[in-house]
């Protein structure tokens, strides 16, 4: 993964990873944690909670609706089940039954979506969860939190495992960047700025979070002073954070690993409008699903990188 | 009722059997990733449709409104698929060198948008039986005689949305949907009968009103004799084929110690191995 590197940001696991090895560990405090599996437990690694915990973890084959049919009577039942299996297919495939099952009764199902954004690289777009963020934020009551590295998200594992609602957790398949440290706050719905900053603010999640850091970089060298913050959690948004990124810095740049519509930016967009209304641009996938190829090479050719999100600066700041 | 192949013929079809095997494999190592084990348990029932003069076809003319239509149902078997449609002329045999490079219209699963001869795009499971449906009923309306064969893998009928495909199909008689199953006893995280039992498969099948056959799905002479019972039949058919998962190289597998090797391509020199088995 190339995002990061000039700044000397390390690889760290990848938050797939992170994740798994994370509920494992959860597994032993809370024993309500029940795993619900669609025959894809070593894509989402909650391979690692099956070794530990057989008789909590049910593979039920490869029918996501039936996955989230059944969390939803096993949290009913007092229990707190986890489904995951790829975002794509947990939210297109079962969104009647997220809707019906966990958001409409306020169940505390939490949702760990895989696979997210191009960055899964050669397996293609039917793969890519680009339009997760979008359907996660459109279900009533849902908190929707994506994570950037692998530190943040063993801590957002936690958080969501803790949350007393339903929650939408995406992950991603490469080794990402490593951009907090180890035990570092995470909190639902409370941003982390990474980077101090005063002529514009860079708001991202995911892996853009490194993207926007590497971004900075660059507009200092231009003696651009950027602020970065980490809006880990899409919904309930820090209204906040948004607001003094934009009294404070006067313009907003929203980087994110997915589709145009419905995702971050259209909610930082929501609370800037009703808030502080300054100028904004956006760096994500447009409106279009993309192709196979490496990694590397499709965040380049589809627009996710610090040069794409330096331009945009510079588009705010025009 | 054996409709027996010729020597001559089935020959040839070997023959085809083989260089699609080595496509699939010389592809997906060099992409790096990819299914080929999927790819290499359906390899029989491809040809005997593309190549044993069942389904009709034109390479030329993709759109050709009369074609018969291949839907790939189990998408990560694309290069397969891939493998198929270039031996069949749709495009030069050397481009499936580029399986799962950007820019290549060879993505990792079928993708309709980009390359024309690929009938429905797939990869989320589940989902082609309707869509083979859509298009049966659609020769119905206008008139048309094509048929359409759709193929799925054993842990595909997980799925509910088969069911609801297999239930709407006798509804409406479509006696010219056709659908395979690839039988080959594994899906991505083990065997079939420990991930979730669909046994009895035919059973099921059955008593959801569609013809039904179970046949060795790498007998060449049963495969063409399965297709020319389902084409005939009144009902909508479903073969039932009996396959090995990574059928050819099994000994190749076995030597990895991973006889599923679900979604992983062969490391260089187990490919060169494989290769030379089927040589
Ligand atoms: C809706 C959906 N869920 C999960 C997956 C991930 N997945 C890809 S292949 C596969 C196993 C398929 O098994 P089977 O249908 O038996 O095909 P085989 O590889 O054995 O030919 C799974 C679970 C998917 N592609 N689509
Ligand atoms: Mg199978």
């Amino acid at each position: 993964m190339k995002i990061g590197a000039r700044i000397g940001l390390s690889l760290g696991k990848a938050t797939r990873d992170a994740f798994g090895l994370a509920l494992a560990e959860l597994g032993r405090e809370y024993p309500d944690i029940v795993v619900i599996d669609g025959d894809v437990h070593n894509s989402t690694r909650t391979e690692y909670f099956a070794r530990e915990f057989p008789d909590r973890f049910f593979n039920v084959g490869i029918a996501e609706s039936n996955m989230v049919g059944i969390a939803s009577g096993l949290a009913a039942c007092g229990k707190r089940p986890v489904v995951a299996s790829f975002a794509a297919f947990i939210l297109c495939n079962a969104f009647d039954q997220l809707r019906m099952g966990v958001a409409f009764p306020e169940l505390p199902v939490k949702v760990v979506g895989s696979h997210a954004g191009i960055s899964i690289g050669e397996d293609g777009p039917s793969q890519m969860g680009i339009e997760d963020v979008a359907l996660a934020c459109a279900l009533g009551g849902f908190a929707v939190v994506v994570p950037a590295d692998e530190p943040s998200t063993r801590a957002a594992t936690r958080a969501m495992i803790e949350h007393p609602g339903p929650v939408y957790l995406r992950v991603g398949r490469p080794k990402v960047p490593v951009v907090y440290t180890d035990g570092c706050e995470f909190q639902i719905g409370r941003a982390n700025e990474l980077r101090d900053g005063t002529d514009v603010t860079l708001i991202a999640n995911g892996l853009m979070v490194a993207a926007a850091l590497e971004a900075a970089y660059l507009l200092e060298q231009e003696d651009i002073s950027a602020r970065v913050v980490d809006m880990h959690t899409v919904k309930p948004i820090d209204v906040a954070a948004i607001q003094a990124a934009a009294e404070e810095t006067g313009g907003i740049v929203v980087c994110e690993e997915h589709l145009h519509y419905g995702g971050l930016g259209a909610a930082v967009a929501q609370t800037v409008a009703e808030t502080s209304p300054c100028r904004m641009a956006f760096v994500n996938l447009g409106d279009r699903y993309a192709e196979s190829g490496t990694p590397d090479e499709l965040l380049e050719a589809y627009g996710l990188t610090a040069e794409a999100i330096v331009a945009a600066a510079r588009r705010v700041l025009e | 009722m054996a409709t027996t192949l010729s020597d001559t013929k089935r020959q040839e079809l070997e023959a085809i059997a083989k260089r699609i095997r080595r496509h699939i494999i010389a592809s997906t190592t060099k992409a790096g990733s990819g299914h080929p084990s999927s790819s290499l348990s359906a390899v029989e029932i491809a040809v005997t449709l593309f190549f044993g003069g069942v389904m009709r076809y034109r390479p030329q003319e993709p759109g050709w409104p009369d074609r018969d239509r291949f839907i790939l149902s189990k998408g990560h078997a694309a290069p397969l698929l891939y493998a198929v449609l270039a031996e069949a002329g749709y495009f030069p045999v050397e481009e499936l060198q580029t399986l799962r490079r950007i820019g290549s219209p060879l993505e990792g699963h079928p993708n309709r948008k980009r390359l024309p001869a690929v009938e429905a795009s797939t990869g989320s499971l589940g989902q082609g039986l309707s869509i083979g449906l859509g298009h049966a009923l659609a020769a119905r309306l206008d008139g048309r005689d094509y048929r359409v064969y759709v193929l799925l893998g054993d842990g595909e009928i997980d799925e509910g949305q088969v069911w609801e495909a297999a239930a709407a199909a006798r509804k409406y008689q479509v006696s010219n949907l056709i659908a395979i199953i690839d039988h080959n006893g594994y899906q991505q995280t083990g065997p079939t009968s420990e991930v979730l039992d669909m046994e009895p498969i035919a059973e099921k099948w059955r008593t959801f009103g569609w013809d039904v056959q179970e046949i060795d799905g790498h007998d060449l002479d049963a495969l063409a004799a399965a297709f020319a019972h389902a084409t005939a039949a009144e009902a909508p058919s479903v073969i039932v084929a009996r396959t090995v998962k990574g059928k050819g190289i099994e000994s190749v597998l076995k030597e990895l110690k991973d006889e599923n090797m679900h979604g992983k391509p062969l490391p260089e020199e187990a490919a060169q191995k494989a290769l030379a088995l089927l040589s």
